[in-house]
């Protein structure tokens, strides 16, 4: 069964203008599927991850999460954001718990996995620093250890990497790549970086812009596990030649 | 005179930049030192300047007294005996803290009824409806103006002043907190929703720690307001206080006591804030250390 499920989607927000940010889009994910959505700005790549959020709502079609109709924001998609969102105030352990911790659980039912995230992070030594004390990779750091605290049914990723320099962002691709290779979590991840995309997904779907589409459906094939080292292989070359040329196609659409 | 200032704060600018790297600890104290000279400066040439031209006693025909008679009658006023034929011996410390009280539980009034209420406004848009336009047809009128109603509704007495305290730290406070609740970063509320938080919980642990910064801009202001709300709501009101005995003083030709109380209020309302920007170094370090880590 998938795990999510887009049925002819279309959003459109009402201003001085109409605008068409989706139309029509259609796209089911698959139980530990990791697909990326791949697109320039204003594609309405954001738009459909918020929409599967519950922070908007749909416009036409039909949305489903784990086989039930999407309304409101919850725990079991886990949503991790390009500008990290961490609660300044808090420190980097209460960012972690703030989750189980709003939900009401038990201390003992979720400190002992915070710990462990932190300590997969690598973040063991900052649990007393605050969000403004830290590197932009170590805070995107926080913003996916207390998201995986919740145990969530999917991790929704809006350019989790998107503002930062090259090098981190390499090793944060790499610290994703083996988290998910050892959670197995269902991915839906957002990006306009096309190395990133064939490196870390399963399918990449390229978006065109004005109306929001999904222009063509990519899998990707490389050999699983991957580093960023697949970066530089004859295949993953292959891939990239053929996105761009996709991409070119949709822009001219 | 647009160049000096100019020059001024261009130098102040460079001057804290370059403190960044942790300087030298005499280095620390020596600007310490410096900055304090030059802050006391401007008020000992006026005291000097001040003491030298009424030294005939002629200044403004004799009514505006030298500081040191200024002095004189506030020693006597604070430390003197009381129940002597001075009137005003001994009664310092007193009035003095009649006045606190009332701003105290004024301005405490103010905190308990408008932070609340500006958050609510801020975040929710029928409470901003149903608040906010009552609460900005209501703000221009000046507590001053205020007065009589107050007087007709509670007599000279205490509850009187206090109204007027609260009332005018209320409309800083509220409309801060107001400002505050809808400045908080969407994608805050966000998260705090996708983690499973209610609105409620939203409310409480992302809407009024994000707003606490401009709360307390609201605070600083209020308190300012609750000092004026004091000594006016004194002179007319009631009858103790720093506003009475400034009034009163006044009326006897006392001068002196005059400007000693004058003084006395400018103390305790630098006082008083100096303290609020005390709980809110400590109440918002993270936001102290996010504006080191910018600048």
């Amino acid at each position: 069964m998938s795990t999510i499920t887009f049925e002819k989607v279309s959003k459109l927000y009402y201003g001085q203008k109409v605008v068409h940010a989706l139309d029509d889009v259609s796209l089911t994910v698959d139980e530990g599927e990791f697909v990326a959505l791949l697109g320039p700005s204003g594609c309405g790549k954001s738009t459909l991850l918020n929409l599967l959020a519950g922070f908007e709502t749909i416009s036409e079609g039909r949305l489903l999460f784990d086989g039930k109709v999407v309304s409101h924001p919850g725990p079991d998609r886990g949503v991790v954001f390009q500008d990290a969102a961490l609660f300044p105030w808090l420190s980097v352990w209460e960012n972690v718990i703030f989750g189980p911790r709003v939900q009401g659980l038990r201390r003992a039912d979720y400190e002992e996995r915070a710990r462990k995230l932190l300590k997969v992070v690598g973040l063991e030594a900052f649990a007393e620093a605050l969000p403004v004390q830290l590197s932009g990779g170590m805070r995107q750091r926080v913003g996916i250890a207390r998201v995986l605290t919740m145990n969530p049914r999917a991790l929704l990723m809006d350019e989790p990497f998107g503002a930062l320099d090259a090098q981190t962002r390499l090793s944060m691709q790499q610290l994703l790549l083996d988290v998910w290779q050892s959670l197995g979590t269902t991915v839906l991840f957002v990006t306009h970086d096309i190395d990133e995309a064939i490196l870390l997904s399963d399918r990449v779907c390229v978006m065109s812009a004005r109306p929001g589409r999904i222009a063509r459906t990519i899998p990707i094939k490389l050999a699983r596990p991957r580093s960023i080292a697949s970066l530089t292989g004859a295949d993953f070359t292959a891939y990239k030649a053929g996105i761009m040329a996709d991409i070119k196609v949709a822009e001219h659409h | 005179m647009s160049m000096s200032t100019e020059h001024v704060s261009s130098v102040s600018t460079t001057g804290r930049g370059s403190a960044a790297p942790r300087p030298g600890l005499s280095l620390v104290a020596g600007r310490g030192i410096k900055r304090g000279v030059l802050a006391v400066a401007l008020p000992i040439a006026v005291i000097v300047i001040w003491q030298v031209a009424g030294q005939g006693g002629s200044l403004f025909g004799g009514v505006l007294p030298t500081p040191d008679r200024v002095w004189k009658a506030w020693v006597i006023w604070a430390f003197g005996p009381s129940g002597g034929f001075n009137a005003y011996s001994g009664t310092w410390l007193a009035n003095l803290l009649f006045s606190a009280e009332r701003v105290t539980k004024g301005f405490l009034s103010a905190i308990v009824v408008g932070v609340p209420v500006g958050l609510a406004i801020g975040w929710n848009r029928i409470a901003s409806g149903a608040l906010d336009p009552t609460i900005q047809l209501l703000r221009p009128i000046p507590i001053t103006a205020w007065l009589p109603f107050s007087i007709a509704i509670f007599g000279i007495q205490d509850v009187g002043a206090i109204f007027l305290i609260a009332l005018g730290a209320f409309y800083p406070i509220v409309v801060n907190s107001a400002q505050g609740a809808r400045d908080v970063e969407r994608n805050l509320i966000r998260a705090a929703l996708m983690m499973g938080a209610g609105r409620w919980t939203v409310l409480r642990r992302v809407v009024l720690p994000a707003s606490l910064p401009s709360i307390f801009t609201g605070l600083r202001i209020g308190l300012g307001i609750a000092w004026t709300a004091v000594i006016v709501a004194e002179m007319v009101a009631v009858k103790s206080g720093l506003g009475y005995v400034l009034w009163d003083a006044y009326y006897v030709g006392r001068m002196d006591v005059v400007i000693a109380d004058m003084i006395s209020i400018g103390l305790l309302g630098f006082l008083s804030d100096f303290i609020i920007v005390q709980i809110e170094r400590w109440v918002l370090t993270w936001r102290r250390l996010q504006s080191f880590q910018a600048a």
